[in-house]
């Protein structure tokens, strides 16, 4: 099995789930290398070897300067037909996402996506995902070579390997629709306080039990020492206690941060529907019959009013520690 | 106190309304409500259309329209349901086999049964009862095999639309304005805001089921109302997938209701299976109930626990639940007539309902096919009248009479009642003699009492919440919305704790007394499936915006 | 100007979305209507033409028959016409097969830009918008949170992980819309009325070029992996460092 991996980078640094994945790959059997493309990243490259992977293949090139899809595609198809890839893996992200899809095509090979891990059998692999709202889980596979695999954001974590890569340059060169796409203004971050609920990796969410619109005190306390964004429930969003852009639940929007943090919130199914797929999900409600502890990884019953502050607090000791 | 000491911020007369000044849309006849009714009145309109076209260029470009307020026909319609399939399959001739009806098939086999809280006693079926010949279907499907079947017939279905108010112009009903869609919770315009429409028609049928909204203001504007007033039960139902198949319909009646004549708790369960591995079971209860505990979507729970009923469900699955009002007060109740100038008025918003019998829909396919040929004859210079004529030596009619009194006798209380109803039976209705009043729901004085004592804790696999429930609707209500629930706000304690439990839909919420002794009402109306309660004890429920509410499929 | 919305009829929520165990893949009975996420584009096209006050907006679908019904809603909303590849030697497609068969019947209509929603409703994540493109051999924009399009070009201001860019390509060009883009309209009674003079075409396998195979597969359903233990914590008092300690072993903290 020959395995490359697509390592995107952003500030001269290649991206913690790309660096993940080439861990997770360098663990399957036969030859795993990554490749990086840009403009300017020599240094990134060498460093992604201690991740894992015999060889990071580096396509620098001015060409490739601006995080565009298209041109990724002819970089990765090359390297496919050159080198004898049969599987190629990507960490998801806006523009894995785009070159993975535009590859599948270019290769006219399969591409399974939202994966959370993958398992060898043989030669074959199989590719693991859950489905409709994670209430179910799939086994996928590839009825040929290349197969293309795109995984889920936090499915793995980057591990060392204390070993090194050698980096090896490629040879660029662009199909004429590849290049006529172009990047008229780079990225900038918009003003905002926090990241908006649904990128958000970690969620404060508060409910009825806070009491009051005053209550949301320290919902935003919590949220601001976590570094998430904070989220309110139908009823409160009806009382009037927080705006409607921070609803979650069925008539809200839906979210599946890493991390839940449900604050006198009794739970009903509406409200489930819209965080069920929350990787962690932390509960603390007065009432020990409330339905969210039916399904809270963590249920902590007792008064949010005494719990949540001191418990900012502390979360804000080991960030500042 | 009552519930009537504490009416609702509504007028009828706010949704009657001149037409505007902005171009309206024209059709031939409009059908307010994509319901059995409605869609039978729309489906024989295209019969006849295809018989007589020329006679049809009076109606249009458009000659049919039907307004159905839910995502699509079926979405809103809910009832048992044993159907007598005469009407449907006479109605259907020539248009499709009476195979083709989406039913169940016959009823295999009856049961009548007196529960006590852990006996069943087998009665006899009562002769109102009897359903030989009669067939299981779900009111939802068969509003959508309908509404295709009227579209076949060239009939144009406007679903999420709803008939907000009447256009009446010199005395006469001119069409409909159809509701806005886009607005905010206060009332503002957002992004996406689309205005209403006026709609046009020469004729207007109002089918709008269950305490039609611009029935009810049809009937005060025009002065159609009866000599008694409307009363209505309350319906509360579920559907479960089952393991074993269940053989027969059954219907029960005492517990969990109360028999006392003070509780004046009327009704019964039916429990029918549809095919073999589905079953529906529902409760039904007078909503001139009096103790404010009480909670029918509870009493429903608690029916499912009985020794007789829990082994039907057992290892099975629920895959449905809603409700919805159903008119009790039968023949002396309907409007002194069911037309007025441009109007007809057909199906359970007339209030063509045969309590005893448990039947309604038959008769609502009947009016609609009477009041869709009264509507063509007035094409050609025929009044309108002609519909209350041919409804008055109908079946209809003839059935509604004979059991006129039963409904009426329970107020007395179960026992008698129960005898006062054979009686009646036994004599075709000649018996009791003359025509027994009936009195509105939000008239009996209410009593805080311990009815909900009993009622079982959901266990989430037999018994249930309400807002899982709800969820299960598929109620997705857009809660960005106006409210589109009108009661009074400040009550007393009792009354507002008699609307939080009798809505299915825990619609209804209240915070503590304040000085003058009286609670706030706090409305949640994106939990509201639309099943009327509210408007029979003390408020007014009014359409939301288009396409809000249950979606229902299997009820 | 020309511009083809492609979009997906998906089972509508209400009646329940459910995988069927015997095929492996979503059961699609039931209504359909077209995906929440792809009215955005529509919307975004009908913007476009209204204010040029010329041009054509088709629908383009792969889908099974019923599908026609529930695009009809794009044309109550105003669309001109739609186009529905419905053919059996579809079923199972992938994301190979879907492309190659829309880029087939966009081929016919050579539309000067190709809009599409972000993303499916069912099938969660897939990029159609960047393999379409692809085939089309042509630039393709993702992300677009605002779109403007002038003398042969189309300028989109996308969102990244990273922040807001801006990337403009020449027409004819791919551009798939974010959900924050736009509120899409409710069709208007006129428009629902007039939705059904409106032409509606079916396309088979053999006007799109064929059936490519597809080139993934449905092996096996199972159960979620447990959430593992749920743990309870009682003593409101120790119970912040409780919840620490809990965060620290699950790494979140």
């Amino acid at each position: 099995m020959k395995t490359l991996v697509f390592l995107e980078h952003h500030d001269g640094a290649v991206t913690k789930p790309s660096l993940a994945l080439l861990s997770r790959a360098a663990r399957l059997g036969g030859e795993t290398c990554g490749v990086i493309a840009g403009s300017g990243l020599k240094e990134a490259a060498a460093s992604a070897g201690a991740f894992g992977g015999s060889v990071i293949f580096a396509a620098d090139d001015e060409r490739l300067a601006a995080p565009l899809p298209q041109p990724r595609v002819d970089v990765l198809a090359g390297l496919v037909r050159d080198e004898g890839f049969d599987t190629v893996l990507f960490a998801q992200s806006v523009l894995a996402s785009d070159i993975a899809a535009g590859l599948a095509l270019r290769l006219g090979a399969g591409l399974n996506w939202d994966l959370a891990d993958i398992e060898e059998d043989g030669e074959t692999l199989i590719g693991k995902r859950p489905a409709l709202a994670d209430s179910v889980w799939v086994d996928v596979g590839w009825t040929a070579t290349p197969r293309l695999g795109l995984f889920r954001t936090g499915s793995f974590d980057p591990a060392e390997t204390g070993g090194s890569a050698e980096v090896r340059d490629v040879t660029v060169t662009l199909e004429p629709h590849s290049q006529l796409a172009e990047l008229v203004e780079p990225a900038t971050v918009d003003e905002q306080a926090g990241p908006s609920i649904e990128e958000a990796d970690v969620v404060v969410a508060g409910g009825r039990g806070l009491g009051g619109p005053e209550g949301f005190a320290l919902v935003e306390s919590l949220a601001e020492a976590l570094g998430g964004a904070v989220a309110a429930t139908r009823a409160v969003v009806d009382a009037g206690w927080y705006p409607y852009s921070a609803q979650v639940g069925q008539t809200g929007k839906t979210v599946s941060p890493k991390l839940y943090v449900a604050v006198g919130i009794s739970g009903a199914i509406q409200h489930k529907v819209g965080m069920q797929s929350s990787g962690t999900i932390v509960a603390i409600n007065k009432d020990p019959n409330a339905p969210i502890f039916d399904y809270a990884d963590l249920g902590v019953v007792g008064d949010l009013n005494e719990i949540v502050p001191r418990l900012a607090e502390l979360v804000r000791q080991r960030r500042d520690a | 106190m009552r519930p009537s000491d504490y009416p609702p911020p509504w007028s009828d007369a706010e949704a009657v309304t001149a037409p505007g000044d902005v171009e309206p849309i024209e059709v031939g006849v409009l059908v307010v409500g994509g319901g059995p009714a409605g869609l039978a009145a729309a489906i024989r309109l295209g019969q006849l259309i295809a018989s007589d076209p020329e006679t049809a260029e009076a109606l249009g470009d458009v000659p049919v329209a039907v307004l159905e307020k839910g995502k699509a026909p079926g979405s809103h319609l809910l009832s048992g349901a044993v159907v007598d399939p005469d009407p449907l399959w006479r109605l259907l001739e020539g248009v499709r086999a009476p195979g083709d009806l989406p039913t169940y098939g016959q009823v295999p086999g009856e049961q009548v049964l007196l529960l006590t809280s852990d006996r069943a006693v087998r009665l006899p079926v009562p002769p109102t009862m009897r359903n030989h010949g009669n067939v299981v279907v779900s009111v939802s499907q068969l509003g959508r095999f309908l509404a295709e079947v009227a579209e076949e017939g060239g009939a144009v279905i406007l679903p999420e639309t709803v008939g907000q108010s009447l256009l009446v112009a010199d005395d006469a009903v001119v069409g409909v304005r159809t509701g806005d869609k886009g607005r905010g919770r206060e009332g503002e315009e957002l992004p996406r805001f689309e205005a209403g429409s006026d709609l046009r028609a020469k004729v207007t049928i109002l089918a709008e089921g269950t305490q039609g909204h611009l029935s009810l203001a049809a009937f005060d504007r025009f002065g159609l109302a009866g000599s008694s007033p409307q009363t209505w039960a309350l319906g509360v139902k579920e559907v479960w997938r089952v393991p074993r198949p269940l053989r027969e319909v059954i219907h029960t009646m005492g517990w969990p209701l109360r028999p006392a004549a003070r509780y004046r708790e009327f009704g019964g369960s039916f429990v029918y299976p549809m095919g073999d591995d589905l079953v529906t079971i529902g409760m039904v209860v007078g909503l001139d109930y009096r103790d404010a505990s009480v909670s029918i979507h509870d009493l429903l729970q608690q029916l499912k626990t009985h020794p007789r009923i829990r082994p039907i469900l057992q290892g099975g699955e629920r895959i449905a639940w809603g409700a919805k009002t159903i008119p009790e007060g039968g023949f002396v109740a309907l409007p002194r007539q069911l037309h007025a100038p441009g109007l007809l008025v057909v199906g359970d918003s007339a209030g063509l309902v045969n309590v005893p019998a448990l039947k309604g829909i038959h008769y609502a396919v009947e009016s609609g096919r009477l009041a869709a040929e009264a509507a063509w004859r007035s094409l050609t210079g025929g009044d309108l009248s002609s519909y209350d004529t041919a409804l008055r030596s109908s079946f209809v009619w003839r059935d509604l009479r004979a059991v006129r009194n039963m409904r009426q006798a329970f107020g007395a209380g179960f026992w008698r009642g129960s005898a006062l109803a054979g009686l009646a039976t036994v004599t075709g209705g000649r018996f009791p003699p003359g025509n027994n009043p009936t009195e509105s729901d939000a008239s009996h004085e209410i009593f805080s009492g311990d009815g909900a004592s009993s009622y079982p804790a959901p266990d989430g696999a037999l018994t249930f919440d309400k807002l899982s429930s709800v969820f299960l609707s598929g109620n997705r209500t857009r809660d960005d919305q106006p409210s589109h629930i009108r009661v009074a706000t400040r009550v007393p304690a009792e009354l507002g704790d008699l609307w939080v439990n009798m809505c299915p839909a825990q619609v209804y919420e209240t915070g503590p007394a304040g000085e003058d002794g009286l609670v706030e009402v706090a409305v949640t109306p994106s939990n509201c499936v639309q099943c009327g309660a509210i408007t029979a004890k003390g408020g007014r429920l009014t359409p939301p915006e288009g396409g809000s509410g249950p979606e229902y499929t299997l009820t | 100007m020309k511009i083809a919305v492609c979009v997906k009829a998906v089972p509508d929520s209400a009646t329940g979305r459910r995988i069927d165990p015997a095929s492996g893949r979503l059961d699609r009975a039931g209504d359909l209507a077209v995906s929440d996420f792809d009215l955005h584009p529509v919307e975004e096209a009908l913007r476009l033409r209204d204010a040029a006050g010329e041009g054509e907006v088709v629908v383009l679908s792969l889908g099974p028959a019923g599908a026609a019904d529930a695009i009809r809603k794009t044309l109550a909303m105003g669309a001109d016409r739609s186009v529905l590849i419905s053919d059996d030697a579809f079923a199972g497609a992938d994301l190979v097969t879907t492309a190659h068969a829309l880029a087939g019947a966009l081929g016919r209509e050579e539309a000067d830009l190709v809009l599409f929603g972000q993303q499916s409703a069912d099938g969660d994540g897939a990029c159609l918008w960047a393999a379409v493109a692809e085939v089309l051999q042509r630039p393709a924009i993702s992300q677009v949170a605002e779109l403007s399009v002038d003398a042969g070009s189309v300028t989109g201001r996308r969102q990244t992980e990273y922040g807001y860019e801006r990337i403009r390509a020449p027409l004819p060009a791919v551009v798939a819309v974010s959900d924050a883009i736009n509120e899409p309209r409710y069709p208007s009674l006129k428009g629902i009325m007039g939705a059904k003079s409106k032409p509606q075409e079916t396309l088979g396998s053999a006007d799109v070029g064929g059936v490519q195979a597809a080139q993934t597969t449905v092996i096996a359903l199972s159960a979620p992996p447990e959430r593992g233990d749920r743990r309870r914590l009682e003593d409101g008092s120790s119970a912040p460092e409780g919840i620490v300690e809990f965060l620290v072993e699950r790494r979140l903290l």
